[in-house]
């Protein structure tokens, strides 16, 4: 574990860089996050956060496919967002874990 | 008459019957068992055709060989299950009963899901080997290339036995290597996961065996569509990779019966407790194999395993107890590495592929993360295991539970 300090707090961050304590999370801790990254959060990546915050409340496993139904943004549409790891990288910002791949 | 009805008459539907009669009075309990098809595939097998090791003939036998005497069998497609009511509509409007149903209608391959996919060039260099006529499509098309590029793709998770591609190339690297031509192909193994296995150590083991058999690794590729003119993989993200010859593993989803009957999750795989394998959605539902969203492999062992856990719990349930058999999501896969060996893995929700020995500590006979002969030999045996006492529900030497016995720890 190692701590982190953005938008002013102190929070602690797995070895990969997602939240340990999911309370800690807010729209500027996120946009924080992204900004190391080189991404500046827009409204649509805060429309995905919100929705993978949702599913993950609700106990639902996520899949780039699922997000990709959401009709919040299409597949190709959210590597355009997250360049490089799509669901790796929202799900880090959104505060949620770090997605576990079925073996 | 109280009823248990059984969907699908695959390796875990199969298993369940047989259990269930043995165990329930025939009396006082009727059992059926449902399936549109007449044929049981030993799928594990049909990874061998491509390189001619196996033939159809080696693979198939009537379902109705395995259904004990005592179960209905009924040969029907599946309209749907009305959930609230405790029916079954079967296609052409015949209405099952059920006091508990068990739903096992497994996960099958959608190349329709990936644009491109199942287009002009389907079974002619493009070819699953997940049904038996791919498998059998490129066995005849090995048979004549004069050599290219071989691209094993891997197109979305979850996929039915997660191993068979990795063993897939490892075959191919032996299967040209015989025929002199190695040096003619160049194998890629092309995965939407970040590396060759999702757990550590396994995929470390694996990554060596992979760099050894000279084979290309391209992982955090997740396919968009496939360009046919033009013989191209393109991702979401726009990089491409070519290919002469395209062996892929499509989109596997549940049953269409499964989305009709509003259970299943976007994949039309049915949400189920992971520990007691009863559905969410209704306590008289049970889901076994590869039908359920459960966090583990899709596999045929993963399924006998689930069986044991799952019959304790029906059995409770019947009594009215409380559900206390609770699953691991317990997996163990032979590998087929070729050249006549193979590696083993056993591992379960909570702990990874470890090495070590299995399924007697210390002894074995086989060696798990290790690439023997013996675990060769294992998964030969296993043909002969599965056809005459995996199916039939009768008793392995081995817990379904998982046991750290005989693993090593790894840091």
């Amino acid at each position: 574990m190692a701590e982190k300090t953005f938008a002013g707090k102190t929070v602690e961050v797995t070895a990969e860089g997602y939240l340990v304590n999911k309370s800690d999370w807010s729209k500027e801790v996120a946009a924080e996050m992204a900004k190391e990254d080189g991404i500046e959060l827009t409204d649509k990546h805060y429309e995905v956060l919100d929705y993978l915050r949702e599913q993950e409340a609700s106990g639902a496993s996520l899949t780039i496919r699922k997000v990709g139904k959401s009709g919040i943004v299409d597949i190709k549409g959210l590597y355009e967002l997250f360049p490089g790891g799509p669901l790796k990288l929202s799900s880090k910002y959104a505060g949620i874990s770090k997605p576990a791949s079925c073996v | 008459m109280k009823k248990i009805v059984i969907l699908g008459a695959g390796t875990a539907g199969t298993m369940m019957a047989n259990k269930l009669r043995k165990a329930l009075d025939r009396e006082e309990w009727e059992i059926t068992i449902v399936d549109q098809f007449k044929t049981h595939y030993y799928q594990p097998g049909f990874l061998f055709i491509p390189f001619g090791i196996y033939q159809k003939e080696d693979v198939i036998k009537p379902k109705a060989d395995f259904i004990p005497a005592g179960v209905n069998m009924i040969y029907s497609a599946i309209d749907r299950i009305e959930g609230e009511a405790n029916k079954v509509h079967l296609e052409g409007g015949q209405v099952l009963n059920y006091d508990f149903l068990i739903v096992a209608t497994g996960t099958k391959t959608n190349p329709d899901e990936t644009a491109g996919l199942k287009d002009k060039l389907w079974y002619k260099e493009i070819f699953d080997f997940y049904t038996i006529d791919g498998a059998v499509a490129l066995q005849k098309f090995l048979k004549g290339w004069e050599g290219g590029k071989l691209v094993m793709a891997i197109t979305e998770l979850p996929y039915k036995c997660p191993v068979a591609p990795l063993e897939f190339v490892f075959l191919a690297d032996a299967y040209f290597t015989e025929l002199g031509m190695r040096d003619k192909v160049e194998i890629a193994y092309v995965t939407p996961m970040p590396g060759a296995f999702t757990k550590p150590v396994a995929t470390k083991m694996l990554s060596e065996l992979l760099a050894e058999k000279n084979i290309e690794v391209i992982p955090d590729f997740y396919i968009e569509r496939v360009d046919n003119d033009q013989k191209k993989l393109i991702s979401y993200d726009e990089k491409e990779i070519d290919f002469d010859v395209l062996t892929v593993v499509p989109v596997n989803m549940g049953d269409e019966m499964i989305e009709r009957s509003g259970l299943g999750d976007d994949l039309n795989f049915v949400p189920t407790d992971k520990h007691t394998l009863q559905s969410v959605a209704h306590e008289n539902i049970f889901v076994l194999g590869d039908a359920s969203n459960i966090p583990t492999s899709k596999a045929g062992s993963v399924a006998h395993f689930a069986a044991d856990i799952l019959f304790e719990n029906l059995m409770s349930a019947i009594e009215g107890r409380p559900l206390h058999a609770k699953f691991d999501g317990h997996a163990n896969c032979y590998i087929e590495t070729g050249f006549g060996k193979g590696a083993l893995i056993d591992f379960n929700y909570d702990t990874e592929p470890l090495p070590g020995t299995f399924p007697l500590p210390g002894i074995g006979p086989f060696g798990l993360l290790k690439n023997t002969k013996i675990n060769h030999y294992g998964k030969v045996m296993f043909r002969w295991i599965y056809w005459h006492i995996l199916l039939k529900g009768k008793e392995l030497p081995v817990e379904p539970l998982m046991t750290m016995a005989g693993k090593k720890k790894v840091n």
